[in-house]
């Protein structure tokens, strides 16, 4: 048997719809083994009884618990950009702040955020500062990374077009090397969105009383096991919807640093 | 020697070299080359890879400062960047954010942080000549590889100066494409005429474009020979059967081929 599609555009509605058949048909195997083994509910729900479960919740409440995560995640999220992008242009600018400030940034980010996170609420206080600390170290380093990427990446003709005007070397940076960054820079927003909401579920593990995150831990300790499920489903949405924002972001001012057909 | 600066000295190079790696032992990149080229004139450069003819080609700009020699722009030593250097790069290196017309005046806004009514004009009419005014509000990946050099020729022109630097300018076209950019070069250096450095890989464009041939030796660089092109102008797709076109390009390839014969 092979896989070939036919042709013109019941070839482009296939592709179109294929991700979303598949999603279906995944669904629909799940709730069919749980229907025929009649497994218990505490191991794994069927995807009827997690609905059942999310529309049992009252909305307030989940939109309470979604605000806290949110909030956590796009604050995280905003302080890294200010942050990260000037940082990235100034290691650029100085080879001595790039020597001094990269290693610090590895150490960093290859510390476990998890087993840092307890130290940072005991050092802190469990308020939204040191869940947004949290936040921060996780999507950090990849916005630093993908932001200097793009900047050393102007090509060499650019930067000599620009000595060659004798132009001021902030003019280089905004009229060049920004520039030229953009398309790294937001496949670095993009890692650093997901990053974000884990980063604030991360710190909501450790001490909150509201968010997503705690929502599930709180629903799992007490046995609704599908309540969690509708948790986690509802936040897998909410990041889904975050990295797209992030992409149509990208579409809608920048439409030129993606190639033609993703625009 | 001091000559006073003439029209036929209008860019001199004395004894000019440099060496990236002062490292003795390691030879210098280019070395002793000496040129005097006139005011409006087209040079081309011809050489194998690595010869140092971008090197060349830098110090002319003021871009790198030669290690030994002196390079002169009609008379005035040059010391660091010009604007009355013009420079077009092997690759178009547009910027992909801007339009054509923006790209085109890139080098205003880079330099001074604005342009006016009349440069945008300008711009247009420079678009007109390289037969691009349609494409003036058109992106630059909407445009194939030829016309986006033109784009890159045209943004050399903006600043009107008197010296264009081009670095294997078509090297990246394909062949019928880059025959026929080299005829759009050469009516636009007709109406606009400069003192053009060409460097190529190719030996038969060096023939077709320019008045005079240097042939650069592999490195460290230095002069072979500089050939006058006297094939009378202009020069037509039909300069490439004559017999004298013939001659000039078996001269120089006995250079590449048999560097030791000449």
């Amino acid at each position: 048997m092979s896989l070939t599609l036919p042709e013109g555009r019941t070839r482009a509605s296939l592709l179109m719809a294929a991700p979303w058949l598949f999603f279906l048909a995944l669904i629909l195997l799940w709730e069919l083994v749980c229907q025929v083994f009649s497994l218990p509910e505490y191991v794994l729900p069927a995807p009827t009884a997690i609905v059942d479960a999310f529309f049992k919740v009252e909305m307030s409440r989940w939109f309470t618990h979604l605000w806290a995560t949110l909030r956590v995640a796009l604050m995280g999220f905003a302080v890294s950009i200010l942050v990260a992008i000037p940082i990235a242009i100034a290691m650029m600018r100085s080879e001595f702040l790039s020597r001094t400030l990269y290693p610090l940034l590895v150490v960093i980010q290859s510390t476990p955020v998890v087993a840092v996170a307890p130290l940072i609420i005991v050092l802190m206080g469990s308020d939204d500062p040191s869940r947004v600390l949290i936040t921060c170290l996780l999507t950090f380093f990849p916005l630093v990374v993908s932001t200097a990427t793009g900047i050393n990446e102007t090509p060499e003709e650019l930067v000599e077009l620009s000595r060659s005007l004798d132009a001021p070397l902030r003019r280089e940076t905004w009229q060049i090397r920004i520039p030229y960054a953009i398309p790294h820079i937001f496949s670095g927003l993009r890692v650093a969105i997901t990053l974000a909401i884990i980063g604030a579920v991360v710190a909501e593990f450790v001490a909150a009383e509201e968010g997503l995150g705690y929502f599930i831990q709180f629903s799992t300790s007490f046995f609704r096991i599908p309540q969690a499920f509708a948790g986690l489903f509802f936040l897998a949405v909410v990041s889904l919807l975050l990295f797209k924002s992030v992409q149509w972001t990208q579409q809608l001012f920048f439409p030129w640093s993606l190639p033609r057909k993703a625009r | 020697m001091t000559e006073p600066a003439t029209n036929r000295s209008f860019v001199r190079l004395s004894g000019v070299g440099h060496r990236y790696d002062p490292t003795p032992g390691v030879p210098p990149a280019v070395t002793g080359i000496d040129l005097d080229i006139r005011r409006h004139e087209f040079v081309a450069v011809v050489g194998p890879s690595g010869c140092g003819k971008s090197t060349l080609l830098r110090m002319i700009s003021g871009l790198l400062t030669p290690s030994e020699g002196e390079v002169s722009v009609f008379g005035m030593p040059v010391t660091g960047p010009r604007d009355d250097v013009g420079i077009v790069f092997q690759k178009p290196t547009l910027l992909p954010w801007l339009t054509v017309r923006k790209n085109v005046l890139f080098p205003l806004k880079h330099k001074f942080g604005r342009y006016g009514r009349d440069d945008e004009k300008r711009a247009d009419e420079l678009l007109a000549m390289a037969g691009l005014e349609s494409f003036a509000n058109k992106m630059p990946d909407e445009l194939s590889g030829g016309m986006q050099q033109r784009v890159g020729i045209v943004r050399a022109l903006l600043l009107n100066p008197d010296i264009l630097l081009m670095d294997e300018p078509f090297s990246a076209l394909d062949a019928m494409t880059r025959e026929q950019i080299g005829f759009d070069l050469l009516k636009i250096w007709e109406e606009n005429p400069k003192t053009v450095l060409f460097i190529t890989h190719s030996i038969a464009e060096a023939v077709l474009l320019a008045d005079r041939v240097l042939v650069m030796s592999k490195r460290p660089g230095t002069v072979l020979e500089v050939l006058d092109v006297d094939i009378p102008r202009p020069r037509t797709a039909h300069t490439i059967s004559e017999p004298r076109f013939g001659q000039l390009t078996e001269r120089l390839r006995k250079h590449i081929y048999e560097p030791d014969a000449a």
